[in-house]
Protein backbone atom coordinates (compact mmCIF):
# COMPACT_ATOMS: atom_id res chain seq x y z
CA UNK A 1 0.00 0.00 0.00
CA UNK A 2 1.40 3.32 -1.02
CA UNK A 3 0.40 5.43 1.97
CA UNK A 4 -0.27 9.10 1.58
CA UNK A 5 1.12 10.65 4.79
CA UNK A 6 -0.48 14.04 4.21
CA UNK A 7 -3.21 13.67 6.93
CA UNK A 8 -0.49 12.87 9.50
CA UNK A 9 1.60 15.97 8.77
CA UNK A 10 -1.48 18.14 8.39
CA UNK A 11 -2.88 17.01 11.74
CA UNK A 12 0.50 17.52 13.37
CA UNK A 13 1.00 21.06 12.05
CA UNK A 14 -2.57 22.06 12.94
CA UNK A 15 -2.16 20.66 16.47
CA UNK A 16 1.31 22.19 16.92
CA UNK A 17 0.43 25.68 15.66
CA UNK A 18 -2.84 25.85 17.57
CA UNK A 19 -1.07 24.50 20.67
CA UNK A 20 1.42 27.40 20.56
CA UNK A 21 -1.37 29.94 19.95
CA UNK A 22 -3.53 28.50 22.69
CA UNK A 23 -0.58 28.43 25.10
CA UNK A 24 0.09 32.17 24.86
CA UNK A 25 -3.56 33.15 24.59
CA UNK A 26 -4.69 30.86 27.40
CA UNK A 27 -1.87 31.88 29.77
CA UNK A 28 -2.44 35.62 29.12
CA UNK A 29 -6.21 35.31 29.53
CA UNK A 30 -5.82 33.25 32.70
CA UNK A 31 -3.33 35.77 34.13
CA UNK A 32 -5.44 38.82 33.41
CA UNK A 33 -8.77 37.17 34.25
CA UNK A 34 -7.59 36.78 37.85
CA UNK A 35 -7.23 40.59 38.02
CA UNK A 36 -10.65 41.45 36.60
CA UNK A 37 -13.66 42.50 38.66
CA UNK A 38 -15.83 39.51 39.55
CA UNK A 39 -18.68 40.11 37.06
CA UNK A 40 -16.33 40.59 34.12
CA UNK A 41 -14.35 37.54 35.15
CA UNK A 42 -17.55 35.49 35.28
CA UNK A 43 -18.55 36.66 31.80
CA UNK A 44 -15.12 35.91 30.35
CA UNK A 45 -15.11 32.53 32.07
CA UNK A 46 -18.44 31.63 30.51
CA UNK A 47 -17.43 32.79 27.05
CA UNK A 48 -14.12 30.94 27.13
CA UNK A 49 -15.59 27.75 28.53
CA UNK A 50 -18.47 27.63 26.06
CA UNK A 51 -16.60 25.63 23.35
CA UNK A 52 -15.93 22.97 25.99
CA UNK A 53 -19.64 22.29 26.56
CA UNK A 54 -20.97 23.00 23.07
CA UNK A 55 -21.03 20.17 20.53
CA UNK A 56 -18.10 20.82 18.17
CA UNK A 57 -20.55 20.98 15.27
CA UNK A 58 -22.26 23.93 16.95
CA UNK A 59 -18.88 25.66 17.39
CA UNK A 60 -18.18 24.91 13.73
CA UNK A 61 -21.52 26.35 12.69
CA UNK A 62 -20.87 29.52 14.69
CA UNK A 63 -17.38 29.84 13.17
CA UNK A 64 -18.89 29.46 9.71
CA UNK A 65 -21.37 32.23 10.53
CA UNK A 66 -18.44 34.53 11.33
CA UNK A 67 -15.78 33.44 8.85
CA UNK A 68 -17.99 32.04 6.07
CA UNK A 69 -17.12 33.42 2.65
CA UNK A 70 -20.50 35.14 2.34
CA UNK A 71 -20.27 36.72 5.80
CA UNK A 72 -19.01 40.31 6.30
CA UNK A 73 -15.87 39.35 8.23
CA UNK A 74 -15.16 36.41 5.95
CA UNK A 75 -15.48 38.68 2.88
CA UNK A 76 -13.27 41.32 4.46
CA UNK A 77 -10.55 38.79 5.30
CA UNK A 78 -10.84 37.22 1.84
CA UNK A 79 -10.07 40.61 0.30
CA UNK A 80 -6.66 40.41 2.05
CA UNK A 81 -6.26 36.82 0.92
CA UNK A 82 -7.05 35.25 4.30
CA UNK A 83 -9.50 32.36 4.01
CA UNK A 84 -10.42 30.08 6.88
CA UNK A 85 -12.88 28.00 4.89
CA UNK A 86 -11.41 24.91 3.26
CA UNK A 87 -7.81 25.73 4.28
CA UNK A 88 -5.45 24.08 6.77
CA UNK A 89 -5.19 27.20 8.90
CA UNK A 90 -8.98 27.11 9.16
CA UNK A 91 -8.18 23.87 10.97
CA UNK A 92 -5.84 25.82 13.25
CA UNK A 93 -8.73 28.17 14.01
CA UNK A 94 -11.20 25.40 14.91
CA UNK A 95 -8.63 23.41 16.89
CA UNK A 96 -7.64 26.56 18.82
CA UNK A 97 -11.25 27.42 19.63
CA UNK A 98 -12.01 23.98 21.05
CA UNK A 99 -8.65 23.61 22.83
CA UNK A 100 -8.51 27.10 24.38
CA UNK A 101 -10.93 26.32 27.24
CA UNK A 102 -8.67 23.47 28.38
CA UNK A 103 -5.55 25.65 28.40
CA UNK A 104 -7.35 28.61 29.96
CA UNK A 105 -8.93 26.61 32.75
CA UNK A 106 -5.86 24.59 33.72
CA UNK A 107 -3.65 27.70 33.61
CA UNK A 108 -6.14 29.64 35.69
CA UNK A 109 -6.29 26.85 38.24
CA UNK A 110 -2.50 26.84 38.43
CA UNK A 111 -2.32 30.63 38.79
CA UNK A 112 -5.01 30.65 41.45
CA UNK A 113 -3.06 28.23 43.63
CA UNK A 114 0.11 30.31 43.19
CA UNK A 115 1.26 31.89 46.45
CA UNK A 116 1.07 35.60 45.67
CA UNK A 117 3.61 36.44 48.40
CA UNK A 118 6.28 35.01 46.07
CA UNK A 119 5.44 37.72 43.54
CA UNK A 120 5.40 40.37 46.29
CA UNK A 121 8.78 39.15 47.53
CA UNK A 122 10.14 39.45 43.99
CA UNK A 123 8.81 42.99 43.68
CA UNK A 124 10.34 44.15 46.96
CA UNK A 125 13.65 42.60 45.82
CA UNK A 126 13.52 44.89 42.79
CA UNK A 127 12.70 42.19 40.19
CA UNK A 128 10.67 43.42 37.23
CA UNK A 129 7.09 42.23 36.82
CA UNK A 130 7.97 40.50 33.52
CA UNK A 131 10.89 38.69 35.18
CA UNK A 132 8.64 37.62 38.04
CA UNK A 133 6.08 36.30 35.55
CA UNK A 134 8.46 34.24 33.40
CA UNK A 135 11.03 33.20 36.01
CA UNK A 136 8.92 32.75 39.12
CA UNK A 137 5.20 32.47 38.40
CA UNK A 138 5.49 30.26 35.31
CA UNK A 139 8.11 27.84 36.70
CA UNK A 140 6.23 27.47 39.99
CA UNK A 141 3.00 26.83 38.06
CA UNK A 142 4.68 24.71 35.40
CA UNK A 143 2.98 21.46 36.30
CA UNK A 144 -0.48 22.92 35.70
CA UNK A 145 0.61 24.87 32.61
CA UNK A 146 2.30 21.83 31.13
CA UNK A 147 -0.70 19.56 31.59
CA UNK A 148 -2.77 22.32 29.97
CA UNK A 149 -0.43 22.30 26.98
CA UNK A 150 -0.57 18.52 26.64
CA UNK A 151 -4.36 18.45 26.98
CA UNK A 152 -4.69 21.23 24.40
CA UNK A 153 -2.40 19.42 21.99
CA UNK A 154 -4.36 16.20 22.39
CA UNK A 155 -7.66 17.99 21.98
CA UNK A 156 -6.44 19.89 18.90
CA UNK A 157 -5.17 16.67 17.37
CA UNK A 158 -8.47 14.92 17.97
CA UNK A 159 -10.67 17.75 16.77
CA UNK A 160 -13.23 16.51 14.25
CA UNK A 161 -16.66 18.21 14.41
CA UNK A 162 -15.89 21.88 13.95
CA UNK A 163 -13.01 21.09 11.62
CA UNK A 164 -15.10 19.02 9.25
CA UNK A 165 -17.66 21.82 9.07
CA UNK A 166 -15.19 24.66 8.44
CA UNK A 167 -12.51 23.01 6.31
CA UNK A 168 -14.23 19.82 5.17
CA UNK A 169 -12.22 16.94 3.76
CA UNK A 170 -10.07 17.51 0.71
CA UNK A 171 -7.26 14.99 0.18
CA UNK A 172 -3.86 16.69 0.19
CA UNK A 173 -5.36 20.04 1.24
CA UNK A 174 -7.41 19.82 4.40
CA UNK A 175 -7.49 16.13 5.31
CA UNK A 176 -6.58 15.43 8.95
CA UNK A 177 -6.26 12.06 10.64
CA UNK A 178 -9.70 12.42 12.22
CA UNK A 179 -11.48 13.39 9.00
CA UNK A 180 -9.57 10.77 7.04
CA UNK A 181 -10.71 7.98 9.39
CA UNK A 182 -14.32 9.00 8.87
CA UNK A 183 -13.93 9.45 5.12
CA UNK A 184 -12.26 6.06 4.63
CA UNK A 185 -14.74 4.26 6.85
CA UNK A 186 -17.64 5.94 5.00
CA UNK A 187 -16.26 4.75 1.67
CA UNK A 188 -15.84 1.18 2.97
CA UNK A 189 -12.03 1.32 3.09
CA UNK A 190 -11.80 -0.67 6.34
CA UNK A 191 -8.04 -1.28 6.07
CA UNK A 192 -7.30 2.39 5.42
CA UNK A 193 -9.50 3.50 8.31
CA UNK A 194 -7.86 0.97 10.65
CA UNK A 195 -4.40 2.16 9.60
CA UNK A 196 -5.18 5.77 10.55
CA UNK A 197 -6.84 4.59 13.75
CA UNK A 198 -3.57 2.88 14.66
CA UNK A 199 -1.56 6.00 13.78
CA UNK A 200 -3.82 8.08 16.00
CA UNK A 201 -3.51 5.60 18.87
CA UNK A 202 0.28 5.72 18.47
CA UNK A 203 0.41 9.52 18.69
CA UNK A 204 -1.91 9.59 21.69
CA UNK A 205 0.19 7.00 23.51
CA UNK A 206 3.36 8.99 22.76
CA UNK A 207 1.75 12.15 24.15
CA UNK A 208 0.60 10.41 27.32
CA UNK A 209 3.99 8.75 27.77
CA UNK A 210 5.86 12.03 27.43
CA UNK A 211 3.50 13.57 29.98
CA UNK A 212 4.18 10.87 32.56
CA UNK A 213 7.92 11.04 31.85
CA UNK A 214 7.86 14.80 32.48
CA UNK A 215 5.93 14.15 35.67
CA UNK A 216 8.46 11.60 36.88
CA UNK A 217 11.37 13.95 36.15
CA UNK A 218 9.67 16.79 37.97
CA UNK A 219 9.11 14.57 41.01
CA UNK A 220 12.69 13.35 41.16
CA UNK A 221 13.88 16.96 40.81
CA UNK A 222 11.76 17.94 43.77
CA UNK A 223 13.35 15.24 45.92
CA UNK A 224 16.94 15.89 44.95
CA UNK B 1 17.05 58.00 59.23
CA UNK B 2 13.35 58.60 59.36
CA UNK B 3 10.13 56.95 58.32
CA UNK B 4 6.89 58.92 58.22
CA UNK B 5 3.67 57.04 57.61
CA UNK B 6 0.15 58.41 57.44
CA UNK B 7 -2.24 56.06 55.69
CA UNK B 8 -5.92 55.14 55.55
CA UNK B 9 -7.35 52.06 53.93
CA UNK B 10 -10.87 50.64 54.05
CA UNK B 11 -11.79 46.96 53.64
CA UNK B 12 -15.54 46.67 54.03
CA UNK B 13 -16.22 47.49 57.67
CA UNK B 14 -12.52 47.36 58.59
CA UNK B 15 -10.60 50.62 58.46
CA UNK B 16 -6.84 50.85 58.79
CA UNK B 17 -5.69 54.20 60.09
CA UNK B 18 -2.03 54.50 60.96
CA UNK B 19 -0.10 57.67 61.52
CA UNK B 20 3.42 57.34 62.86
CA UNK B 21 6.94 58.64 62.72
CA UNK B 22 9.94 56.59 63.61
CA UNK B 23 13.66 56.44 63.07
CA UNK B 24 16.66 54.52 64.36
CA UNK B 25 16.59 50.94 65.52
CA UNK B 26 13.83 48.39 65.62
CA UNK B 27 10.27 49.58 65.96
CA UNK B 28 7.71 46.98 66.92
CA UNK B 29 4.12 46.80 65.76
CA UNK B 30 2.28 44.79 68.37
CA UNK B 31 -1.29 43.62 68.15
CA UNK B 32 -3.69 40.72 67.82
CA UNK B 33 -3.89 38.96 64.44
CA UNK B 34 -6.21 40.59 61.94
CA UNK B 35 -5.59 43.97 63.52
CA UNK B 36 -3.87 45.51 60.51
CA UNK B 37 -0.17 45.11 61.36
CA UNK B 38 0.77 43.22 58.20
CA UNK B 39 -1.46 45.47 56.10
CA UNK B 40 0.52 48.45 57.39
CA UNK B 41 3.77 46.83 56.27
CA UNK B 42 2.28 46.02 52.86
CA UNK B 43 1.20 49.63 52.39
CA UNK B 44 4.72 50.84 53.25
CA UNK B 45 6.28 48.32 50.83
CA UNK B 46 3.85 49.27 48.08
CA UNK B 47 2.25 45.84 47.80
CA UNK B 48 -1.09 47.22 48.93
CA UNK B 49 -2.42 50.63 47.95
CA UNK B 50 -3.84 52.73 50.76
CA UNK B 51 -7.00 54.69 49.87
CA UNK B 52 -5.11 57.80 50.77
CA UNK B 53 -2.02 58.82 52.60
CA UNK B 54 1.65 59.55 52.53
CA UNK B 55 4.79 57.51 53.16
CA UNK B 56 8.18 59.14 53.38
CA UNK B 57 11.50 57.35 53.94
CA UNK B 58 14.67 59.35 54.65
CA UNK B 59 13.19 62.35 52.86
CA UNK B 60 12.14 60.33 49.81
CA UNK B 61 8.42 60.36 49.11
CA UNK B 62 7.33 56.77 48.42
CA UNK B 63 3.64 57.52 48.36
CA UNK B 64 1.64 60.72 48.32
CA UNK B 65 -1.90 60.15 47.14
CA UNK B 66 -2.59 63.91 47.10
CA UNK B 67 0.37 64.56 44.77
CA UNK B 68 -0.26 61.41 42.72
CA UNK B 69 3.04 59.79 43.71
CA UNK B 70 3.04 56.02 44.15
CA UNK B 71 6.41 54.33 43.65
CA UNK B 72 6.23 50.65 42.68
CA UNK B 73 7.64 48.22 45.29
CA UNK B 74 10.72 47.74 43.08
CA UNK B 75 11.78 51.37 43.57
CA UNK B 76 10.97 51.87 47.25
CA UNK B 77 14.21 50.49 48.69
CA UNK B 78 12.28 48.58 51.31
CA UNK B 79 13.08 44.97 52.22
CA UNK B 80 10.20 42.72 53.24
CA UNK B 81 10.64 39.49 55.17
CA UNK B 82 7.42 37.53 54.89
CA UNK B 83 6.05 35.35 57.66
CA UNK B 84 6.29 32.35 55.31
CA UNK B 85 9.73 33.62 54.06
CA UNK B 86 8.46 33.47 50.44
CA UNK B 87 11.55 31.69 49.15
CA UNK B 88 11.29 30.75 45.48
CA UNK B 89 10.77 26.97 45.71
CA UNK B 90 12.23 26.12 42.30
CA UNK B 91 15.54 27.91 42.91
CA UNK B 92 18.55 26.88 44.95
CA UNK B 93 19.66 28.88 47.97
CA UNK B 94 22.29 30.61 45.83
CA UNK B 95 19.82 31.54 43.07
CA UNK B 96 17.38 32.83 45.67
CA UNK B 97 20.02 35.10 47.15
CA UNK B 98 21.21 36.23 43.71
CA UNK B 99 17.65 37.47 43.08
CA UNK B 100 18.45 40.21 45.59
CA UNK B 101 21.62 41.07 43.65
CA UNK B 102 20.29 41.46 40.13
CA UNK B 103 20.88 45.21 40.14
CA UNK B 104 24.60 44.65 40.70
CA UNK B 105 25.99 44.47 37.16
CA UNK B 106 29.58 43.52 37.97
CA UNK B 107 29.99 39.77 38.23
CA UNK B 108 33.01 39.77 40.60
CA UNK B 109 31.27 42.17 43.00
CA UNK B 110 28.14 40.04 42.84
CA UNK B 111 30.15 36.91 43.69
CA UNK B 112 31.89 38.69 46.53
CA UNK B 113 28.64 39.98 48.03
CA UNK B 114 27.14 36.52 47.76
CA UNK B 115 30.13 34.99 49.63
CA UNK B 116 29.95 37.69 52.30
CA UNK B 117 26.27 37.24 53.01
CA UNK B 118 26.56 33.44 52.98
CA UNK B 119 29.32 33.75 55.60
CA UNK B 120 27.46 36.32 57.66
CA UNK B 121 24.34 34.17 57.88
CA UNK B 122 26.21 30.87 58.17
CA UNK B 123 24.74 29.50 54.99
CA UNK B 124 27.99 28.35 53.36
CA UNK B 125 27.66 24.79 52.15
CA UNK B 126 23.92 25.07 51.59
CA UNK B 127 24.18 27.02 48.30
CA UNK B 128 22.94 24.24 46.05
CA UNK B 129 20.01 23.12 48.20
CA UNK B 130 16.40 24.00 47.55
CA UNK B 131 14.22 25.70 50.18
CA UNK B 132 12.23 22.50 50.84
CA UNK B 133 15.45 20.78 51.94
CA UNK B 134 16.21 23.40 54.62
CA UNK B 135 15.12 23.63 58.25
CA UNK B 136 12.87 26.48 59.34
CA UNK B 137 15.77 28.42 60.82
CA UNK B 138 17.86 28.00 57.66
CA UNK B 139 14.94 29.14 55.51
CA UNK B 140 14.64 32.25 57.62
CA UNK B 141 18.34 32.99 57.21
CA UNK B 142 18.10 32.58 53.44
CA UNK B 143 15.15 34.98 53.37
CA UNK B 144 17.13 37.52 55.40
CA UNK B 145 20.25 37.03 53.25
CA UNK B 146 18.25 37.63 50.09
CA UNK B 147 16.88 40.87 51.55
CA UNK B 148 20.02 42.22 53.22
CA UNK B 149 22.17 41.65 50.12
CA UNK B 150 19.83 44.03 48.30
CA UNK B 151 20.77 46.72 50.88
CA UNK B 152 17.30 48.17 51.57
CA UNK B 153 17.00 51.43 53.49
CA UNK B 154 14.26 49.98 55.66
CA UNK B 155 13.51 46.42 56.74
CA UNK B 156 9.98 45.18 57.24
CA UNK B 157 9.74 41.94 59.21
CA UNK B 158 6.37 40.22 59.39
CA UNK B 159 6.29 37.80 62.33
CA UNK B 160 9.83 36.61 61.50
CA UNK B 161 9.93 34.08 64.35
CA UNK B 162 6.40 32.76 64.48
CA UNK B 163 6.98 29.91 61.99
CA UNK B 164 9.71 28.42 64.18
CA UNK B 165 9.59 25.89 67.01
CA UNK B 166 9.51 27.43 70.48
CA UNK B 167 13.02 26.33 71.50
CA UNK B 168 14.53 27.65 68.25
CA UNK B 169 12.65 30.91 68.55
CA UNK B 170 14.52 32.18 71.61
CA UNK B 171 17.90 31.35 70.10
CA UNK B 172 17.09 32.96 66.77
CA UNK B 173 15.58 36.00 68.50
CA UNK B 174 18.99 36.84 69.90
CA UNK B 175 20.68 36.24 66.53
CA UNK B 176 18.12 38.29 64.65
CA UNK B 177 18.43 41.23 67.03
CA UNK B 178 22.20 41.25 66.67
CA UNK B 179 21.95 40.98 62.90
CA UNK B 180 19.56 43.92 62.72
CA UNK B 181 21.69 45.99 65.08
CA UNK B 182 24.79 45.30 62.95
CA UNK B 183 22.90 46.16 59.77
CA UNK B 184 22.28 49.57 61.31
CA UNK B 185 19.25 50.61 59.31
CA UNK B 186 15.77 50.97 60.76
CA UNK B 187 13.40 48.02 60.87
CA UNK B 188 9.70 47.60 61.51
CA UNK B 189 8.91 44.32 63.23
CA UNK B 190 5.37 43.01 63.31
CA UNK B 191 4.59 40.59 66.11
CA UNK B 192 1.78 39.41 68.32
CA UNK B 193 4.21 38.37 71.05
CA UNK B 194 4.79 40.99 73.72
CA UNK B 195 7.93 39.17 74.90
CA UNK B 196 9.42 39.33 71.42
CA UNK B 197 8.52 43.00 71.07
CA UNK B 198 9.86 43.85 74.53
CA UNK B 199 13.16 42.12 73.91
CA UNK B 200 13.83 43.31 70.37
CA UNK B 201 12.29 46.74 69.93
CA UNK B 202 13.47 50.19 70.90
CA UNK B 203 9.92 51.46 70.63
CA UNK B 204 6.57 49.81 70.12
CA UNK B 205 3.33 50.79 68.45
CA UNK B 206 0.15 49.01 69.46
CA UNK B 207 -2.32 48.36 66.64
CA UNK B 208 -5.84 47.26 67.44
CA UNK B 209 -8.65 46.82 64.91
CA UNK B 210 -6.89 48.96 62.34
CA UNK B 211 -5.98 51.80 64.66
CA UNK B 212 -2.53 52.71 65.94
CA UNK B 213 -3.41 53.31 69.59
CA UNK B 214 -0.06 54.37 70.97
CA UNK B 215 3.59 54.47 69.90
CA UNK B 216 6.29 55.03 72.53
CA UNK B 217 9.62 53.68 73.77
CA UNK B 218 9.32 50.07 74.90
CA UNK B 219 9.84 50.52 78.65
CA UNK B 220 7.51 53.50 78.78
CA UNK B 221 4.80 51.57 76.96
CA UNK B 222 4.92 48.72 79.46
CA UNK B 223 5.03 51.17 82.39
CA UNK B 224 2.15 53.27 81.09
CA UNK B 225 0.18 51.73 78.19
CA UNK B 226 -2.41 54.57 78.31
CA UNK B 227 -5.10 52.67 76.39
CA UNK B 228 -7.24 49.71 77.47
CA UNK B 229 -6.31 47.59 74.43
CA UNK B 230 -2.64 48.53 74.74
CA UNK B 231 -2.66 47.37 78.36
CA UNK B 232 -4.31 44.08 77.37
CA UNK B 233 -1.86 43.45 74.50
CA UNK B 234 1.14 44.22 76.69
CA UNK B 235 -0.09 41.49 79.01
CA UNK B 236 -2.02 43.29 81.76
CA UNK B 237 -4.36 40.65 83.21
CA UNK B 238 -6.45 42.80 85.52
CA UNK B 239 -8.40 45.56 83.81
CA UNK B 240 -11.64 46.95 85.18
CA UNK B 241 -13.79 49.96 84.36
CA UNK B 242 -13.20 52.84 86.77
CA UNK B 243 -14.81 56.13 87.76
CA UNK B 244 -12.55 59.04 88.53
CA UNK B 245 -13.25 60.36 92.05
CA UNK B 246 -10.34 62.77 92.47
CA UNK B 247 -7.00 63.96 91.13
CA UNK B 248 -5.40 60.62 92.12
CA UNK B 249 -8.32 58.40 93.10
CA UNK B 250 -10.76 56.24 91.17
CA UNK B 251 -13.56 53.89 92.17
CA UNK B 252 -13.65 50.43 90.54
CA UNK B 253 -17.28 49.17 90.69
CA UNK B 254 -16.46 45.58 89.67
CA UNK B 255 -14.00 45.22 92.55
CA UNK B 256 -15.88 47.49 94.97
CA UNK B 257 -12.69 49.38 95.91
CA UNK B 258 -11.30 52.88 95.57
CA UNK B 259 -7.70 52.92 94.32
CA UNK B 260 -5.08 55.62 94.70
CA UNK B 261 -2.81 56.14 91.71
CA UNK B 262 0.55 57.89 91.65
CA UNK B 263 -0.12 59.30 88.17
CA UNK B 264 -2.70 62.10 87.97
CA UNK B 265 -5.97 60.81 86.54
CA UNK B 266 -7.49 62.65 83.59
CA UNK B 267 -11.21 63.37 83.29
CA UNK B 268 -11.53 60.86 80.38
CA UNK B 269 -10.45 57.93 82.58
CA UNK B 270 -12.14 54.73 81.46
CA UNK B 271 -10.49 51.93 83.36
CA UNK B 272 -7.57 50.99 85.56
CA UNK B 273 -5.16 48.14 85.11
CA UNK B 274 -3.04 46.24 87.61
CA UNK B 275 -0.45 43.80 86.32
CA UNK B 276 -0.76 40.37 87.93
CA UNK B 277 2.69 40.50 89.54
CA UNK B 278 2.10 43.94 91.12
CA UNK B 279 0.01 42.71 94.06
CA UNK B 280 1.99 42.28 97.27
CA UNK B 281 1.03 40.73 100.58
CA UNK B 282 3.02 43.28 102.62
CA UNK B 283 2.09 46.40 100.64
CA UNK B 284 0.16 48.72 102.93
CA UNK B 285 -1.21 51.10 100.26
CA UNK B 286 -4.31 50.22 98.23
CA UNK B 287 -4.70 47.31 100.63
CA UNK B 288 -8.00 45.41 100.66
CA UNK B 289 -9.25 42.12 102.07
CA UNK B 290 -9.31 39.28 99.54
CA UNK B 291 -10.70 35.76 99.21
CA UNK B 292 -8.72 33.21 97.17
CA UNK B 293 -10.67 31.10 94.70
CA UNK B 294 -8.26 29.11 92.54
CA UNK B 295 -4.60 28.48 91.80
CA UNK B 296 -3.05 27.84 88.37
CA UNK B 297 0.46 26.47 88.45
CA UNK B 298 3.11 27.12 85.83
CA UNK B 299 6.61 25.56 85.86
CA UNK B 300 8.25 28.40 87.81
CA UNK B 301 5.44 30.75 88.71
CA UNK B 302 2.00 30.39 90.14
CA UNK B 303 -1.17 32.36 89.55
CA UNK B 304 -3.47 32.83 92.50
CA UNK B 305 -6.94 33.96 91.54
CA UNK B 306 -8.80 35.93 94.17
CA UNK B 307 -11.81 38.15 94.71
CA UNK B 308 -11.91 41.35 96.71
CA UNK B 309 -14.22 40.96 99.70
CA UNK B 310 -16.31 43.75 98.24
CA UNK B 311 -16.22 42.43 94.65
CA UNK B 312 -19.37 42.32 92.48
CA UNK B 313 -20.73 38.79 92.09
CA UNK B 314 -20.52 38.74 88.29
CA UNK B 315 -17.00 40.23 88.03
CA UNK B 316 -14.22 37.82 86.97
CA UNK B 317 -11.57 36.93 89.56
CA UNK B 318 -8.37 38.97 89.85
CA UNK B 319 -4.96 37.45 89.05
CA UNK B 320 -1.93 37.54 91.31
CA UNK B 321 1.20 36.08 89.75
CA UNK B 322 4.29 35.33 91.81
CA UNK B 323 7.39 33.22 91.75
CA UNK B 324 6.86 29.79 93.33
CA UNK B 325 9.73 30.16 95.77
CA UNK B 326 8.10 33.16 97.46
CA UNK B 327 4.54 31.79 97.49
CA UNK B 328 3.35 32.04 101.13
CA UNK B 329 2.21 28.74 102.65
CA UNK B 330 -0.65 30.51 104.39
CA UNK B 331 -2.36 32.81 101.92
CA UNK B 332 -2.74 36.44 103.11
CA UNK B 333 -6.11 37.85 104.05
CA UNK B 334 -5.42 41.13 102.26
CA UNK B 335 -3.32 42.37 99.29
CA UNK B 336 -2.01 45.79 98.39
CA UNK B 337 -0.76 47.58 95.25
CA UNK B 338 1.73 50.45 95.12
CA UNK B 339 0.08 53.60 93.67
CA UNK B 340 2.76 53.80 90.93
CA UNK B 341 1.61 50.35 89.73
CA UNK B 342 -1.96 51.50 89.09
CA UNK B 343 -2.24 52.00 85.32
CA UNK B 344 -4.73 54.69 84.32
CA UNK B 345 -6.36 53.66 81.02
CA UNK B 346 -8.26 55.81 78.56
CA UNK B 347 -10.45 54.76 75.66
Amino acid sequence: MNTDWFPFWNSLRIAAVSCVLVFFLGVCLAYYAARLPAWLKGALDGLLTLPLVLPPTVSGYLLLMVFGLRRPLGMLLARWGIRFVMTWYGGVLTASVVALPLMYRTARGAFESFDETLAYAGQTLGLSDAWIFWRIRMPVCRQGILSGVVLSFARALGEYGATSMLIGYTPNRTATIATTVYQLWRTNDETGALFWVMVNLGISLAVLLSLSLLEARRKSEGKK
Amino acid sequence: MSLKVDITKKYGSFTLQVSMETGEGITGLLGASGGGKSLTLKCIAGIEKPDEGRVELNGRVLLDSAAGIDLPPQRRGVGYCFQSYALFPHMTVEKNILCGLRREKSRPIREEKLRDILDLLQLSGLESLRPAQLSGGQQQRVALARILVNAPELLLLDEPLSALDAHLRDMLKVELRKLLEDYGRPALLVTHSRDEAYDMCREIGVIDRGELLVLKPTRELFADPERVEAARITGCKNIALAERTGEHTAFVPAWGVELTAARPLGPGLRAVGVRAHHFHSREERNRFPVVFVREMEEPFETILQFRFASQAADAPPVWWRLSKDIRPVVLPAALGVAPEDILPLYS
